[in-house]
């Protein structure tokens, strides 16, 4: 671990002498820095397959399945799992049996099970269900709020504004996700600095933690550093999040630049679940198996067994016929 | 005295104000640290013709091998390794190597490298016009017996006698060191034993050394240990890394070695060539996607993306098969 105790470590003076003579890291043997980048010890995973991996997914999942799906994910030591969304079933019929996932699944201690409410009756219902964490989803992009859920920013953040309050007073956690942070299906460019401002928005509003999400994939670790470093001045590392989807494959080198950033808490699908809806038979969600073998591989604890979420992930593509997103599950053969 | 100076400046500044300075400036150290010394440019070695084809199983005809390389050649790529100059009894699809090599447009400031692993593959390759080769090491004992049916020392031996030929006829040659993150039969491979071999490839007169992920176990973790070990023996900018994506950790492990300092990138379009070792699962990283995160971190590399597409929507459709590449998936507009 090193010669120098963390308290002093995390000391500013102690920092700003590292600054002023570089060698005394080596000297004081201190924990190995990886060529200067330093990674976080541990990384929260966020598992959002059988929210936004299932929404995506265009085979309506019976409810016992997707409770299955979650249990098994319970058990494979994963601490926050995205349950459902208590969204209009009109909108998005993959979620219409919110309520009966909530409530029919086994909640492990220790793990977290938030969901999505977009507005206050979503809220209502959610808290009616038992939920003890819910998540709203902001965007950086116009055009891509008023497609999306029908109203401007503004209008969007007036609507959380009141669901944040409400959680306040029951004392439920709120989770605030920004979309098309790295670029937008509509608009295309996003300037980082509308990501930052929509973010502190939400973080100022109550949102303990913000999820920076790249919504269609297209983002690189050029455009992934450039928007964290905006981001990063407005709201603190520690509460930031990212959701990358591997659309043109770049979510693990996006995932990797936010980790030299001081990121760390990742979303992840497993079995990659949940394609794009923007590039027709292209992937979406990052699977939570090839993340987690390259946080391993790096040495970061995630305090997730990989071989059971596997498991988990090869049960959800039988019960879909499909086949998995994950490089990781397909190359140790326990696939259709 | 510095420092104290700092400390001092430290607590005026811990005021709110001050809060947001210094979260300010840390963020910049990190953006620095995240950002820093990646290189401007970085040299593309296209190996879809020859390494990606040698590992997919339909036999492909010669009029398509070089129809791929020309169509290779005018998207910009810098080098496009053409074909194998090793017995057809081991490797059936490179049997037509001299007429590939013959039948190739190829375009001047474009490097067509072949593989010759023993001298008389050398000569043949030669013969039919090869201005550029490559030899193949490993860096596990039981790799190199299983492959090449003899130890490593035995190998680069062997490859003494090519490399001397090559010096004569001014030849350059490129080193390749496979098992460099880990091998089939060993399971975990040395940093040590990797800069070794890579040493003495180098030191022998190879010009750049290729170091490979042959079976795509590795991470960014034992990317950079194996790295820091190698560039203690050969200078970085004679260090190139051809990742497979078995796993899907080419990407992250190409990012890192950029970081490092390298600037010499191998891959194959669409990403050609499964992994022998892990049934269906893929192989070569795809240039199409390596082009696309280079080109969005601001790296040049001459290559134009559309056209890189257009080859491997070609190769695709002749093999019958889909890309590998995600963006060639995402740009699809079937």
């Amino acid at each position: 671990m090193g010669n120098v105790p963390t308290t002093v470590k995390h000391c500013l003076s102690y920092e700003q002498l590292i600054q002023d003579y570089p060698w005394l890291k080596r000297w004081l043997q201190e924990e190995k820095t990886i060529t200067g980048h330093e990674y976080p010890e541990f990384v929260k995973i966020v598992e959002v397959g059988p929210r936004d991996g299932l929404q995506n997914e265009k085979e309506i999942v019976p409810t016992g399945v997707k409770i299955q799906l979650i249990d098994m994910l319970s058990g494979t030591g994963l601490p926050v799992i995205e349950a459902t969304s208590f969204v209009s079933s009109k909108w998005v019929p993959q979620m219409a049996d919110h309520s009966d996932v909530l409530r029919g699944i086994q909640r492990a201690p220790h793990v977290r099970y938030p969901v999505l409410t977009p507005n206050m009756q979503g809220f209502k219902d959610a808290v009616a269900a038992g939920a003890t964490e819910v998540a709203v989803f902001g965007s950086a992009s116009e055009t891509f709020s008023k497609k999306n859920i029908n109203c401007s920013i503004d209008e969007s953040m007036l609507r959380f504004e009141e669901v944040i309050n409400t959680a306040k007073e029951q004392q439920i956690p709120v989770r605030g996700y920004v979309s098309c942070a790295l670029g937008c299906p509509h608009e295309g460019h996003i300037e980082p600095s509308k990501v930052s401002e929509v973010a502190k928005r939400l973080y100022a509003m109550g949102c303990y933690e913000i999820s920076l999400g790249d919504t269609i994939g297209v983002g690189t670790p050029g455009s992934m550093l450039k928007m964290l470093q905006s981001v990063i001045e407005e709201v603190p590392a520690h509460a930031l999040a990212v959701h990358c989807h591997d659309t043109y494959g770049q979510a693990l080198p996006n995932i990797l630049t936010a980790l030299q950033m001081g990121v760390c808490v990742v979303d992840s699908a497993v079995a990659g679940l949940g394609g794009c809806p923007y590039a027709q038979g292209s992937s979406g969600n990052v699977s939570t198996e090839d993340v987690l073998y390259m946080l391993h591989g790096i040495g970061i604890e995630t305090g997730v067994n990989l071989a059971k979420v596997i498991e988990a992930g090869d049960f959800i593509c039988n019960a879909l016929r499909r086949k998995t997103n994950s490089k990781v599950a397909q190359a140790t053969g326990r696939t259709l | 005295m510095a420092a104290v100076m700092r400390l001092v400046n430290r607590r005026i500044l811990s005021s709110a104000m001050g809060q947001k300075y210094v979260a300010y400036s840390s963020a910049a150290k990190a953006g620095v640290r995240a950002g820093q010394a990646l290189p401007e440019k970085v040299k593309i070695v296209e190996v879809g013709p020859r390494d990606g084809l040698q590992n997919e199983k339909t036999i492909v005809p010669t009029e398509t091998k070089i129809h791929l390389i020309d169509m290779l050649s005018a998207t910009g790529l810098p080098v496009i390794e053409a074909t194998s100059f090793v017995s057809p009894k081991w490797v059936p699809q490179m049997a037509d190597q001299v007429e590939v090599m013959k039948g190739i447009g190829r375009k001047p400031g474009v490097s067509y490298p072949v593989l010759t692993p023993n001298l008389k593959g050398f000569q043949a390759a030669l013969k039919a016009g090869a201005s550029e080769v490559a030899i193949f090491g490993a860096a596990s004992e039981l790799f190199s017996k299983k492959n090449i049916n003899c130890s490593v020392e035995e190998s680069l031996q062997r490859f003494e006698v090519i490399m001397k030929a090559a010096k004569e006829a001014g030849v350059p040659v490129r080193g390749y060191v496979s098992c460099v993150l880990g091998c089939p039969y060993e399971g975990k491979v040395a940093p040590e034993k990797v800069a070794h071999v890579a040493k003495r490839l180098y030191s022998m007169g190879c010009y750049e050394i290729s170091l490979g992920d042959t079976i795509g176990v590795g991470t960014p973790g034992s990317m950079i240990e194996m790295l820091e070990a190698v560039s203690k023996e050969v200078p970085v900018n004679a260090l190139a890394v051809h990742c497979h994506d078995t796993y899907g950790q080419a990407l992250a492990n190409i990012l890192v070695a950029l970081q490092m300092g390298i600037s010499v990138v191998d891959s194959s379009v669409a990403g050609l060539g499964g992994c022998p070792y892990a049934q269906g699962a893929s192989g070569n990283v795809a240039t199409e996607d390596v082009v696309y995160m280079l080109h969005g971190l601001g790296i040049q590399t001459g290559v134009d993306l559309s056209k890189l597409m257009d080859a491997g929507a070609y190769i695709c459709r002749t093999l019958n098969r889909k890309t590998s590449s995600k963006v060639a998936q995402a740009n699809c507009k079937l």
